[in-house]
Formats: structure tokens, C-alpha cells, sequence
């Protein structure tokens, strides 16, 4: 492992690294046994606590929160996208009556906590759960993609619209046969790192009394008596986690893959690593 | 439209505790994650590999199973909190933090290699060469994006009104359930106040980042 920013290093300084390692591990590793023999303290370690997951019913429902779960986070992208698409297409409309009355929607669709908009949709239009959290979820993103798309369509060449137009096509074919797909696999990695965003905040369903996997937990602890708390949260949320690190990985995969074909191979692409981590 | 003048009392309060739990879990997530990713780039391999580790998995929890693990499973593990405000600036500033260490650490990334090496070849330690040449001008190029993060952070802090602390989203939910009938205006006004904070803080954004851009 070599950086630009220190020096190779020589005998002494791998030696102060290594008792640099050393102690830095042996802290960490003091931090988790403190954290450990605290919860063995509190009992959590007791086999009994544990033994509900021998039973089918505890993993029948956590089965059903993941599958909430996904399925809430699933519909809400498929609709999202379309619709981020099209509200694109009308946010870089050559027609101001078009152009500005949009973009203030999605100012205001971004500025605004996704859970409100859930609460929004489930008390004033008195949806169910599931349409409140795929409808919050729908409008937030939609928001978003179609901002990373229009970024897209803003970092293409001038030259692409240019020909398009010189060939005779219309704007909108420009925009449809030209642009867009360009636009779309150049965003790539930040669409998909917009899907983490959004398989995430399914987790404000949990909020709005959704039965996903949160509250699944928060029902099983309920009902088996809160020494369950710990250990079925901690399943839960090793689950969680593991699903979104694996799409994460799908979208680092992507971005290696996009700019090892450099994105329709013109010019460079350039898909703001740092705008798409915004969580 | 009367539930919002008769409670503006009570969504000015609201505002100003999502302000303070805003401003204080965004200082702490800029301490830790600039100290984090500072750990990330250091030559100490435990450290990187902690700072890679905390990031990773942080940046994949939910923030709602942040919050629930601060305000629900921690006192019921003995750390109880006085305040849940605790509760939530724990959940939002190591949330938040993650996602600040990758926005410095590829901010370091994007300043130019002959930076380091023009530091590192007059005599200066690794410590020298991050916190004298190296930070000041990745944090420079990462003020836009760190402001987006602040922004989400700010929008983030609304799901503290479903974990027991009364914000701006907390207070708007229970005037919703205090007057049934006017639903919309109560969370309309909600929602304008939220506005208030993120789009002028979006308009900061986009003007520093024409500001402070460095042209390479």
C-alpha cells in the first residue's frame, strides 16, 4: 500500500505503524469486549433469548417484513423512474410556462422530508400504509432522478443536440432518441446509488404504521416481552444491512464497469460521486 | 388555516428544536467525519480499516433503525438518556458523519498529486502534509456537497418527531390529530417551514459552489 500522501515507509516508521496497528486494534477490540460483557451483563447472551429463532413463526414474520419491505421499495421505483423521466423532459422544456412552473414543484419535492410526505399522503388522502409509503417514496425520488437525469443531459456535448436537430429531428426526438439514453447510462452510478437511498428510507414506513421489517420487530418484541428486543433488532437490522450493502456493491460495480467503457465513449464521464452519496 | 395561526407558537418552537438538533448533530458529524476520514487515509492500517469499516456500514443502515437502536434499544440495554433529544443527536450526527467522511475523503482524492508531493518533499510528516496542504483544500472543494449533506441532515431530523422528540414533524403531528379537519393546512404549514430552512440553505449551496469552485 503506497499513497502520495506519506512517504514509503522505512524500518522505523513501519515499526511505529505496527505498534500503531497494534494498539489501534487492541482499542478497538477493548471497545467491543466493554460492549460485550455490558450486554452479557444485562443477559442478553442467555440462550433462551436466542432460541426464538428455532422457531418458524419469528422467521415466517421477519420473512414478511423483508418482503414488505422490498416490495414497497420495488413499486416505488419502477413508478419512480418513469415519472422522474418525463418530469426531465418537462424541467428542460424550451417552454418557460412549462420549464419554471415544474421546476418549483421539484424544489419543493426536494426541500421536503420524505416521511412528511408519507404522513401527508396517509392523512389527507386516507390511503393505507403501503400507497402512503410508495406514494412518499415515489414523489421524493422521482424528484431526484429526474435532477441526476437533467445533470446528465446538461454534461453531454453541445454537438449532440446540435446534430440531432441538424438531421431533422424534433426536440423531443432529440431528446428521446439521443440525449436521454445517453444522459441515463452516464448517471448510471448515481441512479443506482439513489436506489440504496430509496431501499433505505422504506424504513420510514415504520413511521406511518407500515408492517415492514422495523415493525415487524417492534410487533414481535410487543408480543414476546422486550428481552426479545435485542436480539430480534439485531437480526433485523444485520439483514437490512446486508441487502443495501449488496446493492451498494452492484452500484460500485456499475461505476468501475461505466468508466471502463467510458459512457457511450464520449467524452469523459463525470457522475458526481459526491452528489449521489447525499444520503 | 386557523390551526396554523392559533399554533404558530408551537411550530416556531418546533422549528427551533429541529434547528438545535440540526446545527448540533451537523458540528459533531463534521468533527467525526473529517477525523474519519483523516483515519482513512493515514498509514496506520487499523485505522483505515476501522474508518472503512464504520462508514460502510453505517451508510447502509436506515436511519430510522439508527434512531430505533438509539431511543428504543439502548435504555432498554441500561444507557438511558435524560432528554431523547440525546437520543436523536447520537442517531443523526454518526449517521451523517459517514456520509461527511466520504465527502472529505474524496474531496482529498480530487486535490492534485504534486500537492502532497511538493509537501512531502520539503521534510513535512503525514500529519503535516493533511492538516496544512491537503485538508484545507479538499475541504474547500467539498463545501457544496457538504452543504447538500446538511441539507438532507435537516430533512433527516424529522424522523426524531417519531422517536419521542417534539420538532418540527413531531409538533405537525399532533396538531394533525388535534384538528381532523384540517389536515391539509396543518402539514402544508409543516411543510413550509421546512422549506424555510432547506432552500435557502440550497441556494448557499449553488452560490459557494460558483464561489469557492478552483478552476484545474
Amino acid at each position: 500500500m503506497s499513497s502520495v500522501l506519506y512517504d514509503v515507509p522505512g524500518p522505523k516508521a513501519r515499526r511505529v505503524s505496527l505498534i500503531g496497528s497494534v494498539v489501534g486494534s487492541l482499542l478497538i477490540l477493548g471497545l467491543l469486549a466493554w460492549i460485550i460483557m455490558t450486554l452479557a451483563q444485562q443477559g442478553i447472551f442467555e440462550g433462551r433469548r436466542w432460541a426464538i429463532f428455532t422457531r418458524a413463526d419469528v422467521w415466517s414474520l421477519l420473512g414478511n417484513g423483508i418482503g414488505a419491505t422490498l416490495s414497497a421499495a420495488a413499486l416505488a421505483a419502477v413508478i419512480a423512474f418513469p415519472l422522474g423521466l418525463m418530469l426531465c423532459l418537462l424541467r428542460i422544456s424550451d417552454l418557460a410556462v412549462i420549464r419554471i412552473p415544474i421546476r418549483v414543484v421539484l424544489e419543493f419535492l426536494r426541500g421536503m422530508p420524505v416521511v412528511l410526505m408519507m404522513f401527508f399522503v396517509l392523512l389527507v388522502f386516507g390511503t393505507n400504509a403501503f400507497i402512503a409509503v410508495v406514494a412518499g417514496l415515489v414523489l421524493y425520488n422521482a424528484a431526484v432522478f429526474s435532477e441526476i437525469i437533467r445533470a446528465g443531459i446538461q454534461s453531454l456535448p453541445k454537438g449532440q443536440r446540435e446534430a440531432g436537430l441538424t438531421v431533422g429531428l424534433t426536440s423531443f426526438q432529440s431528446r428521446m432518441i439521443i440525449e436521454l439514453p445517453q444522459a441515463v447510462r452516464r448517471m448510471m452510478p448515481s441512479l443506482v446509488a439513489q436506489l440504496v437511498v430509496l431501499l433505505k428510507d422504506t424504513s420510514l414506513g415504520y413511521i406511518v404504521a407500515y408492517g415492514e421489517l422495523l415493525r415487524a420487530v417492534q410487533v414481535m418484541a410487543d408480543f414476546l416481552g422486550p428481552a426479545f428486543l435485542f436480539p430480534i433488532f439485531f437480526v433485523a437490522a444485520a439483514i437490512y444491512i446486508a441487502i443495501n450493502i449488496c446493492v451498494s456493491r452492484i452500484a460500485v460495480w456499475i461505476e468501475r464497469r461505466g468508466t471502463k467503457k467510458a459512457a457511450g465513449g464520449v467524452a469523459k464521464a463525470e457522475p458526481e460521486p459526491i452528489e449521489a452519496a447525499v444520503p | 388555516m386557523d390551526a396554523i395561526l392559533e399554533n404558530l407558537p408551537l411550530y416556531w418552537e418546533g422549528l427551533l428544536r429541529t434547528l438545535f438538533l440540526s446545527t448540533v448533530s451537523g458540528v459533531i458529524a463534521l468533527v467525526l467525519g473529517t477525523l474519519l476520514a483523516a483515519a482513512r487515509v493515514s498509514p496506520v492500517a487499523a485505522l483505515r480499516g476501522f474508518s472503512m469499516t464504520y462508514v460502510e456500514v453505517l451508510r447502509n443502515t436506515p436511519l430510522t433503525i439508527a434512531f430505533f437502536f438509539a431511543a428504543i434499544v439502548l435504555p432498554r440495554l441500561g444507557v438511558t438518556f435524560d432528554q431523547f433529544e440525546v437520543a436523536a443527536i447520537i442517531a443523526l450526527s454518526a449517521y451523517t458523519a459517514a456520509f461527511i467522511a466520504e465527502a472529505v475523503r474524496s474531496g482529498v482524492n480530487s486535490v492534485p498529486v504534486g500537492q502532497a508531493e511538493a509537501a512531502r518533499s520539503i521534510g513535512m510528516k503525514f500529519s503535516q502534509v493533511l492538516s496544512l496542504i491537503i485538508l484545507p483544500q479538499a475541504l474547500r472543494t467539498v463545501i457544496p456537497p457538504l452543504i447538500n449533506i446538511l441539507i438532507a441532515l435537516v430533512k433527516n431530523s424529522s424522523v426524531a418527531g417519531a422517536f419521542f422528540v417534539l420538532e418540527l414533524f413531531g409538533y405537525g403531528r399532533q396538531l394533525a390529530n388535534a384538528y381532523g379537519d384540517q389536515v391539509l393546512a396543518v402539514l402544508l404549514g409543516v411543510a413550509f417551514f421546512y422549506l424555510l430552512l432547506t432552500v435557502p440553505l440550497g441556494i448557499l449551496a449553488s452560490t459557494v459552489e460558483r464561489k469557492v469552485a478552483i478552476s484545474r
